[in-house]
């Protein structure tokens, strides 16, 4: 076990799948010889060349577009999109081509691209540096969506992405790259896909959160225990493949449920979560399910304290939740 | 000549060598095949047999001429005009008819509209319908061969309308700074729908956008195999010696509409298409194995009533061949079924069984 921050852990996971497989490769802006904006990359153009580590012209749809034609010939590519805000001129090339390859073309060609982005606020980025747009990726049928929230998951489903036979958007939360340290397991440690972590256990209420907001969800839940509330809190992981019978039993168990996510409320991966449990728990349910969210508005530069949700929201939601019902 | 279903694989050649006439008849079949099946499916389509089709008359030479001078082991990256291509590659007739149909024969499980087919066994990608995506595939893969040190090229295939495209841009940027040895195959055949070539853009030819990409550019005469067979031959030394992609306008004609959903009588005249049916393609190739003495009027007619024959067999075998199976909808959205998948999979089944959904 080793003490690394999150970015470190993606680092890592990165330089070893690289050293494991030379299919592996990685390709996105100023992820060579820089080692990326956020350093995610730093080490790895010394390690492996230019062939391996490509510095691309600054255009994501060209950086998706090449990296599949590298995944339909047998390589491994990892495409480094610098910013989740900047991935919409590849919007076509992951909705239309990525997600749709293997099932448009009868299972004959699949498509395992890993693109990594950091997403979320929180670092005063403003419109265009901050946006959680989970969301639209979700809602594609073909694509995996996974979020880590701890250095160890960071690494350990950086790699079962990086093997996993699907394409999968791999989001980082940029705002705990280096808030948040945490042992990390030496070698090749695969987290699996669809299996949520509860990150603590609780009987009252359970709190349903994802990448950056995991830590104000535990801040919240620690208040609420110092008000005798036993709250649990699971981190989904994985949007796509979601643990269904996690989130379900968690509320089969508690009868309350709180949702957050940074992105905004409406249409948001939280309205699904509602949904399942308005369809699996609504026998369990003891009061409203509440959402804790952005709001519906574009992400704020000199609110972005006050658009993003935070411990306090939470516990606000959680004591309308535990007092109605 | 060939056997049933295919065209016939081209004739040892190297750089430098002149098509043989053995090889110009082949090719004279191929595009005969072609236009044989494109008529049938617009007749198909009027029918109501097949959904939907999009022609190619008037590109059958540029696209024989390409596929004869690619590397079977080369891969292609169709838009889903490319039907002469698949079937010099040795596609079955029968088998791009299913995928037409949309019956359990389609590879594709019946899963994208008619021309959108791919085979992996001929190294001809699924296609699908926005247009140019399929360029930074074809430039991502020839880097992908490179890396693995494999002697091969790809190429990628597109119209004028195309050369617009954000995708277009990016996939001749990054194959000019990264040297892939790909080929960008550009069909500018006049029309996108109903925009003529000067409303895509206002450079005096497509091939000079190369130039700005730091590549090779080419205009060749799309109805002419020599040209377009000696321009392929040309880029595909070049990219394999290392010396990077090639983008070559081939100028062709697209004598049908851009599909079975256009009329093309609401936005050009009848004297333009006159003018470019009288440089038809096949007229021009048959033309010119009538003079070499190698064919005669007789062959001619033999050839076209056999590929009627042969293309209205494999019709029939594909209209006999059974329904795609309702459940198949499930396969293949990911290498697994999560578990919303398989519920709903489940419910879908059940709905079948209790009769609330008929195939």
């Amino acid at each position: 076990m080793t003490e690394l921050t999150l970015v470190q852990a993606i680092n890592r996971g990165l330089g070893e799948a690289m050293r494991a497989d030379p299919d592996v490769l990685v390709l996105g802006e100023d992820v060579g010889i820089n080692g990326g904006v956020f350093r995610a990359t730093e080490g790895l153009f010394k390690e492996f060349g230019g062939d391996r580590v490509i510095d691309t012209p600054l255009s994501e749809t060209g950086i998706v577009g090449a990296a599949i034609g590298m995944a339909l010939y047998g390589l491994k590519p990892i495409a480094e999109i610098q910013f989740l805000d900047f991935i919409y001129p590849a919007f076509d090339q992951i909705v239309s081509e990525l997600a749709k390859f293997r099932f448009r073309s009868g299972g004959q060609y699949p498509c395992h691209v890993v693109i990594r982005s950091p997403y979320g606020g929180g670092i005063k980025g403003g419109l265009y540096h901050s946006q959680s747009s989970e969301a639209y990726f979700a809602h594609t049928a073909g694509l995996k969506v996974v979020i880590p929230s701890t250095p160890a998951d960071a690494k350990g489903l950086l790699t079962t992405a990086i093997h996993d036979p699907d394409p999968v958007l791999f989001l980082e939360p940029k705002r705990i790259y280096r808030a948040v340290t945490g042992e990390v397991p030496e070698g090749e440690n695969r987290v699996p896909f669809g299996e949520a972590r509860v990150a603590r256990a609780g009987d009252d209420l359970t709190i349903f959160a994802y990448g950056a907001m995991m830590p104000p969800s535990l801040t919240a839940a620690e208040t609420l225990a110092a008000e005798g509330k036993s709250v649990e809190v699971i981190d989904l992981r994985t949007l796509v493949p979601l643990d269904e019978r996690a989130v379900v039993a968690s509320v089969e168990k508690t009868g309350r449920a709180v949702i957050v996510h940074e992105a905004p409320r409406f249409c948001g991966f939280g309205a699904e979560l509602a949904a399942i449990l308005a369809e699996k728990a609504f026998f369990s349910l003891k009061s409203p399910v509440q959402r804790v969210t952005g709001y519906d508005t574009p992400f704020p530069y000199a609110l972005e304290n006050l658009y993003l949700p935070n411990a306090e929201r939470i516990v606000h939601a959680a004591r309308a939740s535990l007092s109605a019902g | 000549m060939a056997d049933a279903g295919t065209v016939g694989a081209p004739t040892e050649t190297v750089p430098g060598e002149d098509l043989s006439t053995a090889d110009l008849t082949k090719m004279y079949r191929a595009m005969a095949l072609a236009r044989v099946m494109d008529e049938r499916c617009l007749t198909l389509q009027r029918q109501g047999r097949i959904g939907f089709y999009v022609p190619l008359q008037g590109q059958e030479a540029a696209q024989v001429a390409c596929a004869w001078a690619l590397d079977t082991e080369d891969w292609i990256f169709p838009a889903y005009r490319e039907l002469a291509i698949a079937l010099v590659r040795g596609v079955p007739i029968k088998l791009l008819f299913d995928q037409f149909i949309g019956n359990s024969g389609d590879v594709l499980k019946g899963r994208q509209m008619p021309n959108h087919y791919g085979y992996r066994e001929f190294r001809f990608v699924t296609a699908s319908s926005p247009v140019g995506t399929q360029i930074s595939h074809a430039v991502g893969a020839a880097m992908a061969a490179r890396w693995k040190g494999e002697a091969i090229v790809t190429a990628s295939f597109f119209g004028d309308g195309t050369t617009s495209s954000n995708d277009f841009h990016a996939g001749l940027n990054f194959a000019g700074v990264f040297k892939a040895p790909t080929i960008f195959f550009c069909q500018n055949n006049q029309w996108a729908i109903s925009l003529p070539r000067e409303r895509q853009t206002r450079s005096e030819t497509l091939a000079a956008k190369a130039v700005a990409y730091g590549i090779a550019g080419v205009v060749v005469d799309g109805t002419d195999v020599h040209g377009v067979y000696r321009a392929v031959k040309d880029a595909r030394a070049r990219a394999i010696a290392g010396e990077g992609p090639t983008l070559i306008e081939a100028q062709v004609y697209r004598l049908g509409p851009h599909s079975t959903s256009d009329d093309p009588r609401r936005y050009r005249t009848d004297a333009e298409l006159a003018a470019w049916k009288a440089k038809d393609p096949l007229a021009r190739l048959k033309h010119e194995l009538l003079a070499s003495g190698a064919w005669a009027e007789e062959d001619d007619t033999a050839l076209w009533d056999g590929l009627k024959k042969e293309v209205a067999t494999a019709l029939a075998a594909a209209e006999e061949t059974s329904p795609v199976d309702p459940m198949t909808l499930f396969d293949d959205v990911l290498a697994e079924r999560p578990p919303n998948l398989e519920e709903q999979r489940t419910e879908f089944a059940a709905m079948l069984k209790d009769g609330v959904l008929r195939p």
